[in-house]
Parts: C-alpha cells; structure tokens; sequence
C-alpha cells in the first residue's frame, strides 16, 4: 500500500507517524518483513558527521558609518581570507582556508592549527572574531580601511552554503609506499599498515535513498544541528557508476549541494578540522528523513553494513596520479570490525565519520518529526540518477603557447 | 602501595647492567617498562610506572641513582578531551597500547589513561585536536 508525501505530513502533524533511524529499521524489516513494515513505518531517519572541504558560508555584515566597498578588496576574519568578489559587504568564506601567515606545507607536515572551518565553528559558537577590511574607496563608499569586532548576532546574513556534501560512498584509503603519507583520508601508515575510510554506512542519507527517489531540490534536512535545505545535485554528483545488485554504488556516487542559516546551527555539529599535512576542513553534520512511500523505500532503508561496499585505493600513487586499479572490494561490516584484508594482508581499519553522531543525528532528527515540529517536503525536482549517462569528466588540459591569446581548436 | 612514573637515564656504563632486574628482585617493585631507547656505548633511556610498597620504592630509586642512573618523573602526559573528541575512530588503529579504544558495538571511543604511554602517535592523527601532550 503506497503512501503519499501529504498523507505522511498529516500524520506527523498530529503526532502519528511511525518514525525510526535507519539503523532501527534494519531490525524492524528482519522481525516484520518489508511489507508489514513497509506499511507500519512513515520515515526513517539517516544521519552523517563527516568531514567535508566543499563547505562554506556567506555573510552580509551591514554597512559602516562611513561606508566601504569590501567588494574588490580584502577581508580577513580572524586572518582567514574571505571572497569579497561581490557587492559592498557582502563575502565567502571557504572551509579549508588558512590565514595568509600560516606556514602551509613548507614545514612539513604543516598543522594547520586554524583555517575556514574553525572561524565557522567558532562564530556558530557565539564567539567575537576581528573583521579587517582594506578597500580601494569609491565616491560613494570612501571608507578604506575597517578594522571591528563582530559575530554572528551582529550580522545581517550568515548562511552555511555546502557545493558539495553527503557523499554517497567513499573510496578507503591506504598507502602502498615505504614512507608516511598525510592525506585528507588522514595519515597513512607506510605498507599498507593502516586503512581510513569515511561514511556511515547504513545510517548515511544517500545510501537509504539510492537512486534519490525522495531526497531532491528542496528537501528539508537536518543542517549542522540547525534546519537547512537541498539545493541540487552537489559537484561531482556521480550517479552512473557501478552499483551492487540492490542498487547501492560501490565507490562514490550521488553529493548533495546544502543551505542553511548558521544563525540556527551549533558548534556540536560544525566542527573546524586540521588535517595534519593536508589543511583545514569542516566536519558537518546532516540528517536525512525518508518517506517510506511503498515497499521498495522500505528496502533501500534496510540496507546494513554488509551490504554496502567501497573500494581500497592506494594514496600514495593511484589517487594522486589519478591512475585506475582499485587493489579490493571491502564491506562496511569489515571495516567496522577493525581490520579489512587487502592483497591477502590484514589492514587495521578505521573510519574519520563518526557513527556515534550519525546515529545521534538521527535520533534527533527522529525526535523533530515525532514531536510534529519538522514536516517533510516533496522534492520540487528530483536529482539526476544512475540513468542519466551523467559522466565524471577529468581536466582535459589544453596548453596555453606562448602569446597566444585564442585557444587553438 | 605506591606508583610512579618515571623517565630513567642510564649512562653507558651501566647499561648492560641488570639494574631493573634488581629493583624486581631485591626491592619487590613491579616495573612497567612503557617506553625504551637503548643503544649500545650510549645513554639508554627507559619510560617505567614502577609499583611497590612507599618504603622499597624509595630504596630502590635510591640505589638505582647512586649507581648512576639519573632519574626523572614523567613530566609528560597525555590529556583527552572528550568534549572535544567526536568519536571518528580514526586515532584507535593507531595506539599501539589501547589506551585510545573503540567499544564496536556501539562504535564508541574512550580514553584510559592508565595504558597511555605518551608515545605522541595520535597527535597528528586527530583532526580535532581532541588529544594533547602536556609538559
Ligand atoms: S600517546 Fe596516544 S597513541 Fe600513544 S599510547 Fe598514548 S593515547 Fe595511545
Ligand atoms: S582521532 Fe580525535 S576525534 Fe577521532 S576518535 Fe580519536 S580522539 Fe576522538
């Protein structure tokens, strides 16, 4: 028996609906069977706590007394550069940027103690942060230099705004070379001594939605403890590559591209991050909830670790030289247990998403819908799909010659 | 019952001498070798948590610095914050000892303190900053 979007709305307004997490489903499906629970069950939430470097927020800061054009010019907070290439006081900020003085790699591994992703956490924690502004003045905004305190009840907007989030799989992470390597996977031990891999798994949104029949432009979801939104597809949405017999994609696939207003959010779920020898990141925390529409929804829920796979890659060669040859087909059960086994070695494993938030998240997003304060939404267009002929394109580089100033066709 | 932590320094000369042998044996102290560099014709450095009545404790460390081993407390120690600590994991296949230790059932991450042998391996690794060394 289908149900509709609508009809499920009605329930969690009157306090009726059956919610549970995605994990909790697993349990259900196996005692009740995809139908009885297909029919008992109204939504089921997901959740994911991970690092993610397409992250950033733009902010309106309100005009000054006299004014400044901080557009053209440069913007500092807490001496992380900001994108200023818009109208007067209006800026970005990206996640992995660090402040002009921070020595990067040229002491390797560099720390990267302070970047993008911590200025976001600590304005969302409330904190005072120095603005410093350097502008060309014009005749309608004289001012060239501001220099002020501010935080995040002081300004006009501050909207948390994610290119690309969710991912719905991920590679695991090794190194096959004789030295240490610091990747955004974290650092890998020389040989293969230890493998990172990072997702949820069978409480991730995109993994319980697999070919996004219900999660599109405009869904609402849980953003950074806050309520955010869909935007479209994330970059490098990749929904055409190989998926499992039940649908789900065996390496990266679909991404989410996510909004919300930082004013509504909290530091437990925007964590700055400082990946030694890679740089700075964001850990954002999003939870998803899934209508369960008719049985096959149900079953896309009930996906558990053993079902999900993801592929070995090696950081030291393959990944940086962008070569193919993935060295192994690992599940998320095995990586879960602590050890997965690659060209006949067992690698100690472990993750950099953090399940026990995820499933936090989805608990709270469980408890949102259960107290009727959070409906769902009906996606205004779906996301393209493993139909789609969608293809993952790699720099074609064209040389620039000497002088030339039209590309040769 | 006492317990210390202790950085002890051997100058060559003694160090193919059975000096911990001796703290075990004569002075009934446990010794918990933590950490240890030693090579050859030249100063050999070992991290213990020694145990032992209050009394042999003192008699022991006596007779180990009047033969010229110089001893120092482990002024170094690790720190957790759990607060700040968000569960990743990523840390836990690095400690060589388990002191970082993951719980799978519940995929939950804790700190004992006690098995810490400040050896610094999870610093780079957490992103979080959720683990320091303190001086
Ligand atoms: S310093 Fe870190 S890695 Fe080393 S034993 Fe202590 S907790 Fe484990
Ligand atoms: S790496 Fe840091 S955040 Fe992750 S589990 Fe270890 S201490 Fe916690």
């Amino acid at each position: 028996m289908a149900k509709t979007i609508q009809e499920i709305n009605e329930k969690i307004r009157r306090g009726r609906a059956v919610v549970c997490t995605a994990e909790e489903v697993i349990q259900i499906a196996k005692s009740k069977g995809a139908k009885q629970a297909a029919a008992e069950v109204d939504v089921v939430t997901t959740g994911t706590f991970a690092p993610m470097c397409s992250s950033g927020a733009y902010f309106n800061v309100g005009h000054s007394k006299p004014r400044i054009k901080l557009g053209g010019g440069t913007v500092t907070l807490n001496d992380v550069p900001v994108y200023t290439g818009f109208a007067a006081v209006d800026f970005f900020l990206g996640a992995t940027a660090v402040p002009d003085t921070d020595p990067r790699n040229t002491i390797y591994p560099g720390k990267f103690s302070y970047g993008g992703g911590h200025l976001i956490e600590d304005l969302v924690a409330g904190k005072d942060v120095q603005l410093i502004a350097r502008a060309y003045g014009t005749d309608c905004y004289p001012r060239r230099k501001l220099e002020t305190w501010i935080r995040l009840e002081d300004m006009n907007e501050a909207v948390l705004f994610n290119m690309r989030n969710c991912y719905q799989n991920y590679n695991v992470a090794v190194n096959l070379s004789d030295r240490l390597i610091y990747t955004y996977m974290g650092v890998l031990q020389p040989n293969m001594r230890n493998a990172t891999y990072c997702s949820a798994g069978q409480l991730s949104p995109l993994l319980n939605d697999p070919f996004y029949r219900t999660i599109g432009i405009g869904t609402r979801i849980f953003l950074g403890g806050g309520i955010g939104y869909v935007v479209g597809n994330g970059t490098q949405h990749n929904p055409s590559v190989p998926r499992t017999a039940k649908g789900i994609p065996r390496m990266g696939a679909g991404t989410l591209a996510v909004t919300g207003s930082l004013k509504q959010m909290s530091a437990r779920w925007l964590r700055g991050a400082s990946f030694t020898g890679y740089g700075v990141t964001l850990a954002v925390g999003i939870g998803i909830p899934i209508p369960i529409l008719d049985e096959d929804m149900l079953l896309y829920t009930a996906v558990t670790d053993a079902d999900i796979v993801a592929q070995v890659v090696d950081y030291s060669e393959a990944y940086p030289h962008y070569t193919s040859g993935n060295l192994a087909e690992v599940s998320y059960a095995e990586l879960k247990s602590g050890s997965i086994t690659v060209n006949g070695k067992k690698v100690p494993s472990a993750g950099l998403s953090s399940y026990v938030r995820a499933r936090e998240i989805a608990e709270i997003l469980k408890s949102w819908l259960e107290k009727g304060s959070f409906l769902l939404t009906e996606p205004a267009e779906t996301l393209v799909s493993a139909d789609s002929e969608v293809e993952f394109k790699p720099l074609q580089e064209r040389p620039i010659l000497n002088n030339n100033r039209v590309a040769a066709s | 019952m006492a317990k210390k932590r202790l950085v002890l320094n051997f100058p060559p000369q003694l160090i193919d001498q059975p000096v911990t042998y001796r703290l075990i044996t004569q002075y009934q102290l446990e010794v918990n070798i933590l950490r240890a560099s030693i090579t050859p014709r030249e100063w050999g450095r070992l991290v213990v948590e020694v145990t032992g009545s209050k009394e042999n404790l003192d008699s022991g460390l006596k007779f180990a610095s009047n033969l010229g081993v110089e001893i120092k407390p482990l002024a170094q120690d690790v720190q957790w914050y759990q607060e700040r600590c968000i569960e990743c994991t990523a840390c836990t296949a690095i400690c060589p000892t388990g002191a970082l230790q993951l719980s799978r059932e519940e995929m939950r991450v804790s700190f004992d303190h006690d098995k810490c042998i400040v050896c610094g391996l999870c610093l780079p690794i957490c992103p979080y900053g959720a683990v320091e060394i303190m001086f």
